[in-house]
C-alpha cells in the first residue's frame, strides 16, 4: 500500500503498459470505475516489486501476511482460491502420486488432478438426511483411508464447508503426519478463523502444511484475490516455482493491494469485526428459529465426528419443513423482496453475513423469511436424500482427460470410462470425474438430479446429454 | 447575523427557512436530530437534514394520518404506531375515547426524549395511560404480532436512513399479518412532484398494493414538504376508504380538527391526473 502511495506522489510518466496510462486513455472506464482505481492499475516495476519473484515490497507484504495468519510463508494469489487449491495439489503430488480427498471437493480439485496426474482416493463425507447437506468426514473414515493408503502423499480437507461444518483438523494432521502425508486444507470459507475469537481452529494453528484462504470471502479483499499459506515443513521456493507455472506475469496491483489492506484491517480489527459478525448471525439464527418451518442450524449439531465443530458466522437455514426448496426461497427473496443471498440448494439457504451488514438489513431478512412462509409455505413434501455415488477410478484423471475419446449419448455410456467431469449443483459435488467408470448408479443419479431441477455441468455438451468417454 | 436552515429538496432545489436559534442537536445511533426555533414556522424537527415537522403545519399531516382511518372505522380499539417519536400521532389518536390500547414503536429514544423537552405541542399526550412505548425496530416488532391491531399507522422517515425497512414488501406483509380482520394501515407515501420523490412513492405504493386487497392513496397540502403536496397510503383488508366512511358517527364524536373534515376526507381520495397516472404505473 505504501509503495503505491509513494508511486502516485512521484507522478511517474508512464511509458509502459497498461496502455490506458492511469486511465487517461480510456475515459469511459475511468469515469465508471473511478480515476483513483485506474491510477493504481499499474505494471510491475522496481519500486513495486514483482509477484513472480518478490524481493522488496511484495515480499514484505507477504511476510506481514504470514505473520498475521501464523503461517511460515504466505503467497499473494491473483487467480482466485482456485489457483491456491491447484498450487497445493500440484506442489504435493507428482504424476502417479496418491492423494486422499473428500468427494464433495470444489471444482478446482479435479482440474488440479488433471494437471498433476495425481491419483485420487475419495473419502465419503457423512450426509445429514434431515438437512440434506454434506457434513465433514468422520474421523474413523479418515483413519481407515489413511491406514489403507499408507503410500498416499497428501490428504486434502474442506474446512469449514460452505455450510460452516468443520472436521477434526488437529486429529487428522497428527495422524497424517505420522504416515508422512502432507495435509492440504481448502479453507476458502475460513479466513476469519485466523482473526476472530471463539471460532473453530484454523488450518495453520492445527499444524496443516498448506491452506488456501479466500481473503475475498470473509476477509474483505477484492474478488479473485486469495492467499496461500504454508506450514514450516514445506519449501517455499519450490512452491513459488509451482505457482509460477500457471500464474500471470501481469498480476493486478489492485488485487494485491486489496490483500495487503485487508490483512492490515483484519490484524488490527479482526477480533471486533468477527465478534460483530457472530453476534449478527446468532441474532438472526434465534429470530429465524422463531419463524415456523425454518431451521437455522448452529452449534447444537456438533457430534464429535462428522460435525466436529461449527462456524457460527455462517447463517445456513434449512427450509424443508416450510414445503419450499432452498432454491425456491432463494428466488423469492431476490425477485419479490430484493434480497440477494449467497445460495439456495434443495433443502437450505445460506445468507452470507459479514462486517458490511447492518442490524436493519438482518431485520429485513428475518421479516422477509416470515413473509415467505406466510405467503408461500405449504405442507412439507417427500424428503430428498443425497447419496454419493461410489464410482470406481479406472485410470488417472489426467490419462482420461488427455486420452483418445469419443462422444456418446449419456444413456449409452454405461460401463465406459468417463473423460469428463459431471458436476451436479446443488449440492455441487462431482457425480463423475475423468477416469471413473460410468455406472448405472451414476446415470440414475444424473437422471434424478435433472428431474429435481438441479443444474448439471462440467461436460463439453452444455446440456449434459452427451459425454466424452475414453476409447 | 442571519441564521438559515437549508433543506435540499432536489440537487437543484432547496428550501431556506430563517432560524431564530437552535434548541437541540444530537447524533443518535440512527440519525442526526436537530430542533430549531424558526421565524415563520415556529419550532421544527429535522432528521438527517430533512424536515419532519414544523409547529405551523404539522396539524395537516397528523390530522390526515389519524382521522382518515378513524372515520372509516370508528370502532378501532387497538392501535400500533410505528415511528412518530415526536408524539403527534399519539396526540391525535388519544382523543378517541374508545381506543383501548396504543402501542408505539420508535427505534430512536433520543427523538422521544428531545420531543418531550422541545416539542410540547406534539409530545403532550405521551403520558396517556393507554400508551406503551417500545424502543425497537418497527420491522422486528410487527413481525412478532399476528391478528392484534385494528389500525397500524406508519409515520416513518424517508426510505433512505433508519426508516428504510418500513418501505419494504416484507414490512407491509408483516403489517397485514399483524392486523385484525377489518384492519387498516395508513402511512406517509411521499411526494409526487420531484422525480426522486415520485420513484420512491411509486415503490412504496406498489408494496401496499401487493400486500392489501384494498390499496388507495390520498393527499394533503403540507407547505414545508418538498413540492408542498404530499401523499398518504391507505391499505385495508375489507373496509373501503370512502364508501365505508362513517360520516355521522365521526361527526357525533364532536372532535374539533384544524384540517380534517369528512367532506375533505372524500375529496382527499380524488387525485390529480398526474398522480393517478404515476400510481397506475406501479
Amino acid at each position: 500500500m505504501q509503495a503505491l502511495q509513494e508511486l502516485s506522489r512521484r507522478r511517474v510518466v508512464p511509458f509502459d503498459v497498461p496502455g490506458h496510462k492511469r486511465g487517461r486513455g480510456n475515459p469511459d472506464l475511468a469515469a465508471f470505475l473511478g480515476e483513483k482505481a485506474l491510477s493504481l492499475d499499474v505494471n510491475s516495476m522496481k519500486p513495486l516489486d514483482l509477484l513472480g519473484n518478490p524481493v522488496s515490497v511484495i515480499k514484505e507484504a507477504e511476510e506481514l501476511a504470514a505473520a498475521a495468519f501464523g503461517a511460515h510463508h504466505a503467497f499473494f494469489m491473483v487467480g482466485g482460491t482456485t489457483s491456491s487449491v491447484q498450487a497445493m495439489i500440484l506442489a504435493a503430488c507428482k504424476a502417479g502420486d496418491k492423494i486422499l480427498l473428500p468427494r464433495n471437493v470444489h471444482k478446482s480439485v479435479p482440474t488440479a488432478l488433471i494437471l498433476s496426474g495425481a491419483v485420487p482416493h475419495y473419502i465419503y463425507p457423512d450426509t445429514d438426511k434431515n438437512l440434506g447437506i454434506s457434513l465433514g468426514m468422520c474421523f474413523d473414515d479418515i483413519k481407515t483411508a489413511i491406514e489403507d493408503n499408507k503410500d498416499a502423499k497428501a490428504i486434502l480437507l474442506n474446512n469449514p464447508t460452505y455450510y460452516g461444518i468443520c472436521s477434526n483438523l488437529k486429529g487428522v494432521v497428527e495422524l497424517a503426519h505420522k504416515y508422512g502425508m502432507l495435509v492440504l486444507v481448502d479453507e476458502a470459507h475460513g479466513t476469519h478463523f485466523y482473526f476472530g475469537d471463539n471460532l473453530p481452529i484454523s488450518a495453520m494453528a492445527a499444524g496443516a502444511d498448506m491452506a488456501a484462504v479466500s481473503m475475498h470471502k470473509s476477509g474483505g479483499s477484492l474478488t479473485q484475490s486469495s492467499i496461500l499459506l504454508l506450514g514450516k515443513d514445506v519449501d517455499n521456493g519450490y512452491m513459488r516455482q509451482i505457482i509460477n507455472l500457471t500464474q500471470t506475469t501481469s498480476a493486478s496491483y489492485l488485487l494485491m493491494v486489496s490483500l495487503d489492506i485487508s490483512r492490515r484491517n483484519l490484524a488490527l480489527h479482526g477480533k471486533k469485526i468477527f465478534k460483530q459478525v457472530i453476534d449478527y448471525a446468532n441474532y438472526a439464527r434465534e429470530e429465524i428459529n422463531h419463524i415456523s418451518g425454518f431451521y437455522a442450524f448452529g452449534k447444537e449439531l456438533i457430534n464429535s465426528s462428522s460435525i466436529y465443530d461449527f462456524d457460527t458466522t455462517k447463517l445456513s437455514v434449512n427450509t424443508l419443513k416450510t414445503g419450499l426448496a432452498g432454491i425456491e426461497v432463494y428466488d423469492i427473496l431476490r425477485d419479490d423482496y430484493d434480497i440477494q443471498i449467497e445460495f439456495g440448494d434443495i433443502g437450505n439457504i445460506l445468507a452470507y453475513i459479514s462486517v458490511g451488514d447492518s442490524k436493519k438489513d438482518i431485520e429485513r431478512l428475518c421479516s422477509a423469511l416470515s413473509e415467505v412462509v406466510r405467503i408461500h409455505g405449504k405442507p412439507p413434501k417427500g424428503m430428498l436424500n443425497y447419496e454419493y455415488t461410489h464410482p470406481q477410478l479406472i485410470i488417472t484423471p489426467q490419462a482420461a482427460f488427455y486420452g483418445e475419446k469419443e462422444l456418446l449419448d449419456l444413456k449409452n455410456s454405461k460401463g465406459r470410462i468417463s473423460g469428463e467431469l459431471v458436476l451436479c449443483y446443488p449440492p455441487g459435488i462431482p457425480v463423475l470425474a475423468p477416469g471413473e467408470l460410468i455406472t448405472a448408479e451414476a446415470l440414475d443419479y444424473v437422471e434424478y438430479a435433472k428431474e429435481k431441477g438441479c443444474s448439471l455441468s462440467g461436460t463439453q455438451d452444455p446440456n449434459v446429454e452427451k459425454i466424452l468417454v475414453v476409447k | 447575523m442571519e441564521l438559515w436552515f437549508s433543506e435540499i429538496h432536489t440537487p437543484s432545489v432547496k428550501l431556506d427557512i430563517k432560524l431564530k436559534k437552535q434548541l437541540f442537536h444530537g447524533q443518535s445511533d440512527f440519525q442526526r436530530i436537530d430542533i430549531y426555533e424558526t421565524v415563520e414556522f415556529g419550532r421544527m424537527l429535522i432528521m438527517d437534514g430533512f424536515t419532519m415537522l414544523t409547529e405551523m403545519d404539522e396539524f395537516v399531516y397528523h390530522d390526515m394520518l389519524a382521522h382518515v382511518p378513524m372515520a372509516v372505522n370508528p370502532n378501532i380499539e387497538n392501535v400500533l404506531i410505528i415511528g412518530a417519536g415526536d408524539g403527534g400521532m399519539v396526540r391525535e389518536l388519544s382523543r378517541y375515547k374508545n381506543i383501548k390500547r396504543i402501542d408505539m414503536v420508535e427505534i430512536d429514544k433520543m427523538v422521544v426524549d428531545a420531543a418531550r423537552i422541545h416539542l410540547p405541542f406534539t409530545a403532550c399526550s405521551l403520558n396517556d395511560p393507554r400508551l406503551t412505548l417500545f424502543y425497537e425496530d418497527g420491522l422486528r416488532f410487527v413481525r412478532k404480532h399476528t391478528n392484534v391491531y385494528d389500525l397500524i399507522v406508519v409515520d416513518s422517515t424517508d426510505p433512505i436512513g433508519p426508516g428504510e425497512g418500513l418501505f419494504t414488501k416484507e414490512f407491509y406483509g408483516n403489517c397485514y399479518n399483524a392486523l385484525t380482520d377489518n384492519g387498516i394501515m395508513v402511512n406517509q407515501l411521499g411526494g409526487a412532484f420531484y422525480h426522486g420523490d415520485i420513484v420512491s412513492t411509486q415503490r412504496a405504493f406498489s408494496r401496499i398494493k401487493g400486500s392489501f386487497p384494498i390499496a388507495r392513496a390520498y393527499q394533503a397540502h403540507v407547505p414545508t414538504y418538498p413540492g408542498g403536496h404530499w401523499l398518504f397510503g391507505f391499505g385495508s383488508k375489507t373496509l373501503h376508504p370512502t364508501r365505508d366512511m362513517q360520516r355521522d358517527i365521526w361527526k357525533n364524536l364532536g372532535l374539533d380538527t384544524r384540517y380534517y373534515n369528512t367532506t375533505l376526507h372524500i375529496g382527499s381520495f380524488a387525485l390529480p391526473n398526474h398522480v393517478i397516472k404515476l400510481l397506475d404505473e406501479v
